[in-house]
């Protein structure tokens, strides 16, 4: 027998599926839209499965103001094409502090991101957050499920996780308890490329390579998106042409030298290529090994 | 590397190279494979795994000097790669050394891509393995040459099969070790065989392996010129996808969502569980059994002219017809059965064993209904598959059950279809998944009890007494006041010409329930039969007083899910346990303090609060009158 279904059409109904069932026990879902090309699947994803309604929950970004300038513009631009509510949060501890990734390293990815995402969740009572991560992007994301418990206080407890068999997701919860859900935990990053060409998904611009004004430190390619990046001594901008595997806040986000200007060639040198995809992002290394697994038992996504 | 094969396998970097889009057309049409691989602690599946990402250049230079790094420091292969690190994710397993939970790897070959289900083998963890092939369409059962088929092998290859899982490869690993010697593997095969057989296992494929040097993964090794073939990877590539097999069965799509944006539009959104359909098929609709011919299937890149199963469609129907969540659209011709009674196999999944009797929810497909489990007809041990008696299931236990559930649910036998035959039990106060089902057939009784229809029903009789049935349900501590004030409210209804009936807790133990004990399988049946009793007096038109400890919340909300709406009415009588036990007016408080008395509420046994009653007493503040008509106020004002 053949299959009838592709890998991606197989994926892409699971993901479909994920999404439904979080309406039946949801009572305030949101879906957070960090703007990079997984959640641009994961919008796209939500917008069939409930075509021809627009999906029925918001989109939240969880804003460090740091983020590239391109990804604001496509953020504004893909939530008034899909007819959601976009709330953008930041937090105004961060906010009044001045905290940036320049001058206080770690600190920074937690209280813009993990306080700020609590702090969002908090405030607006959402009880389900959809969110884009994969389980092939790290160790610690492979072994999460797809229906991932936060108690009260966000906190993760890798033994307190529900077993998840078949396509039977169990979405009760307490009061005070809420449920990140990952509908693409499935899908890896060529899966993700691969639906962006077929679907033909708007993605930001600095996923291509052109010239763009960059840094060399500490081993990295630093894009200067702003005026706000502190050039250090002798430092001088040099135009290079770059793209992004993955994209976050642009001090934090390392590029890639390369000539790939099509989807193809973005695939193709992403094949071809030696280095794991998080491989361009610092937050990773904070604390060693196990650095995301901490995270997340703190709350971080 | 070692690779004791020449052959090129992976043809695929010079196409990505010289010819991405005829590579992508190519990767694009891909199925989708997934399997599970199992075995005992140090049988090498991680290794395996590790072995199968490298092989197909799933990690990458970063992740490969990080291994080699961490294969020196912490590696159990000396100076070579240590496979088993990329894949032991969680920190506190890289310390221990074992696997404790269900990973997920991907990678991809020339002709399909695979989801791995890592599974463990530690003793302990049946749920995460039962978790692990509840999706997979094979299963790679791992055996270390050098030890032959064990206890563990025993046990997973009865969970692989117990789960439906229809292709098993038997990988005898570490073949290196053992000199690629035939007679090692051909008696390892032999053993397995005829405990394969036992179990229904009727066929199987061997493959000789070593994980750690890469024999006969993604070619034929020429150190086992013995072995013809397949390799492994070629085996996974080719076998059959259990999703693809599902397209030749009825069809039935389990609706998930109700499809509203406008008046215009009612659409019916949900996964194919089998079967394939098109516009102008003609459908039943389950339970209600009504029928309509399917209008249009609705996608966001356009209609369909044709679903398969697995595929996430909205479907129109053509006639207005009552359908939603937890309903099933099927082929009219061919729909599956509804019952309300069944026989099951439970794996149980959580710390706390199984109560029976106990309501937890039961959730199959996109239905959700409330369902008790018997006590197991019998216990499975895994390792010897023998029959054992047991009263209940704990953690990792499989059982056979009869389960009944509140309404009839719409299902298939877990053998025909896995969508409307397998299902979870969710433990109703914690939430927590405590079990995995799957369902064989309905029990007879339920297929031909039927209800029979009587002329004159519960409100004729009521309104005969002009008055509207109820059930008021104190509960409380011992001594906290139930059978004094239940008393009174009776005395007084009567007074107001009211008929009623007091069902009191010890009064029903010395006849319906005299045979019960006081355990918690014991406790919840004696509510059950007393909730049962109080809904045919209600159905009698009697307003039904009832006075028992009845300590649980799930078996006082068992009791309310009885009855109609509005009809029961939970009195908590509230009396700290401080103050119930200074009256201790049948000294037994005291009798308990003194151990003389076990499993007392209160005391050594939980008492669970009513979290929203329609009435709550606070005894330290009212007189059993005022009580009293405070109730009566509320019940009939």
């Amino acid at each position: 027998m053949t299959d009838t279904l592709t890998h991606l059409d197989r994926l892409e109904a699971e993901s479909i599926h994920i999404m439904r069932e979080v309406m039946a026990d949801a009572a305030n879902p949101v879906m957070l839209y960090s703007v990079g090309k997984d959640s641009a699947v994961m919008l796209h994803l939500a917008r069939k499965a409930f075509y021809p309604s627009p999906p029925p929950f918001p989109l939240l970004h969880v804003d460090t103001t740091w983020k590239f300038r391109a990804m604001y513009d496509l953020r504004d631009r893909m939530a008034a094409e899909s007819g959601m509510e976009l709330i953008v949060y930041q937090n105004p501890e961060a906010k009044a502090r001045g905290i940036n990734p320049f001058d206080h390293g770690p600190l920074h990815t937690d209280m813009w991101k993990t306080e700020g995402l609590k702090q969002a969740l908090d405030l607006h009572g959402f009880d389900v957050a959809f969110g884009g991560a994969r389980r092939d992007e790290e160790k610690s994301r492979a072994k999460e499920r797809i229906f991932s418990f936060r108690t009260a206080s966000h906190g993760w407890d890798p033994k307190k996780q529900r077993p998840e068999l078949w396509n039977l997701y169990n979405a009760r919860k307490a009061k005070g308890e809420s449920i990140r859900v990952f509908p693409i935990s499935n899908w890896t990053e060529l899966d993700i490329w691969q639906y962006i060409a077929r679907e033909n998904i708007p993605i930001v611009p600095l996923y291509f390579a052109a010239p763009r004004p960059t840094v060399e430190r500490d081993g990295l390619l630093l894009m200067v998106d702003d005026d706000r990046f502190p050039l250090k001594e002798g430092e001088v901008p040099t135009l290079r042409s770059v793209r992004f595997r993955t994209l976050g806040c642009y001090p934090l986000t390392g590029a890639v030298e390369s000539e790939a200007t099509t989807l193809s060639e973005v695939i193709q040198e992403m094949l071809l290529t030696t280095t794991s995809e998080r491989q361009g992002r610092i937050i990773d290394k904070d604390g060693g090994d196990a650095s995301m697994e901490k995270k997340k038992q703190e709350g971080y996504f | 590397m070692p690779n004791s094969s020449d052959t090129p396998v992976y043809v695929t970097d010079a196409l990505i190279a010289e010819d991405i889009d005829a590579y992508l057309a190519g990767h694009e049409k891909k199925s989708l494979l997934r399997f599970i691989t199992c075995g005992s602690v140090d049988d090498g599946k991680s290794t395996l795994i590790g072995r199968l990402l490298y092989d197909s250049k799933m990690i990458f230079e970063d992740q490969l000097a990080a291994l080699e790094a961490d294969s020196k420091r912490v590696g159990t292969q000396g100076q070579e790669i240590d496979f088993a690190l990329l894949v032991d994710g969680l920190a506190a397993e890289r310390e221990q050394g074992i696997t404790i939970d269900v990973a997920y790897r991907f990678f991809t070959t020339e002709k399909r891509k695979f989801i791995v289900a890592d599974t463990p083998g530690h003793e302990q963890y049946t749920r995460n393995m039962v978790t692990g092939a509840s999706t997979a369409d094979l299963a790679v059962i791992l055996i270390d040459a050098r030890k032959g088929v064990l206890t563990q092998t025993r046990r997973h290859s009865f969970l692989a099969h117990l789960i439906g899982i229809k292709h098993i490869v038997l990988a005898v690993n570490k073949m290196d070790l053992v000199g690629y010697d035939k007679t090692v593997f051909d008696r390892i095969t032999l053993a397995y065989r005829a405990f394969a057989s036992e179990i229904g296992i009727t066929n199987f494929t061997a493959i000789p392996i070593s994980g750690f040097k890469g024999d006969n993964i993604t070619a034929l090794s020429e150190n086992t010129p013995w072995f013809k073939g397949p390799a492994l990877i070629e085996h996974l590539e080719n076998v059959e996808i259990a999703a693809a097999a599902d397209e030749a069965k009825p069809f039935r799509l389990p609706v998930q969502w109700v499809n509203r944006p406008n008046l215009d539009f009612r659409g019916f959104s949900g996964q194919l569980a089998s079967g394939t359909v098109k516009p102008g098929d003609a459908v039943r609709i389950l339970p209600s059994g009504k029928t309509t011919t399917v209008e249009r299937i609705v996608t966001l890149d356009g209609d369909l002219d044709e679903a398969v199963a697995g595929q996430s469609v909205t479907l129109t129907l053509a006639d207005e017809v009552d359908c939603s969540r937890g309903d099933v659209i099927a082929a009219a011709d061919n729909p599956p059965e509804a019952a309300d009674q069944f026989e099951a196999t439970l794996v149980w999944m959580a710390d706390e064993a199984m109560i029976a009797g106990r309501a937890y929810w039961l959730k199959l497909a996109t239905q959700s209904v409330s369902a008790t489990v018997q006590a197991p007809k019998y216990e499975i041990n895994v390792n010897t598959l023998d029959h054992l008696a047991a009263k209940t299931l704990e953690l990792n236990a499989i059982g056979v059950v009869e389960i009944s559930t509140d309404k009839p649910i719409t299902f298939e036998a877990y053998g025909d279809n896995r969508s409307l035959g397998g299902f979870i039990l969710i433990d109703k106060l914690t939430n927590a998944t405590v079990a995995a089902g799957m369902l064989h057939f309905s029990l007879r009784r339920a297929q031909n009890v039927h209800w029979q229809a009587t002329d004159i029903d519960r409100d004729m009789r009521a309104s005969l007494k002009n008055q509207r049935p109820a059930l008021l349900w104190f509960t409380g501590l011992s001594g906290s006041g139930k059978s004094t004030i239940a008393n009174l409210v009776e005395k007084k209804l009567h007074r107001m010409n009211r008929h009623s009936f007091l069902l009191d807790g010890d009064n029903v133990r010395h006849g319906l329930n005299r045979d019960l004990g006081f355990t918690e399988a014991d406790r919840i049946e004696n509510i059950r039969r007393v909730g049962e009793v109080a809904k045919l007096m209600s159905d009698a038109g009697l307003i039904v007083i009832t006075a028992f400890i009845s300590p649980f919340r799930a078996e006082r909300d068992m009791v309310r899910s009885m009855l109609p709406e509005g009809e029961f009415i939970e009195v908590f009588i509230d009396t700290p346990l401080a103050e119930a036990e200074k009256r201790d007016v049948k000294g037994l408080y005291k009798k308990a303090r003194a151990g003389q008395l076990k499993n007392f509420t209160g005391i050594d046994s939980p008492y669970e609060a009513p979290e929203a009653p329609e009435i709550r007493i606070d005894t330290t503040t009212m007189t059993p009158e005022e009580a009293a008509d405070l109730i009566i106020d509320r019940l009939l004002g």
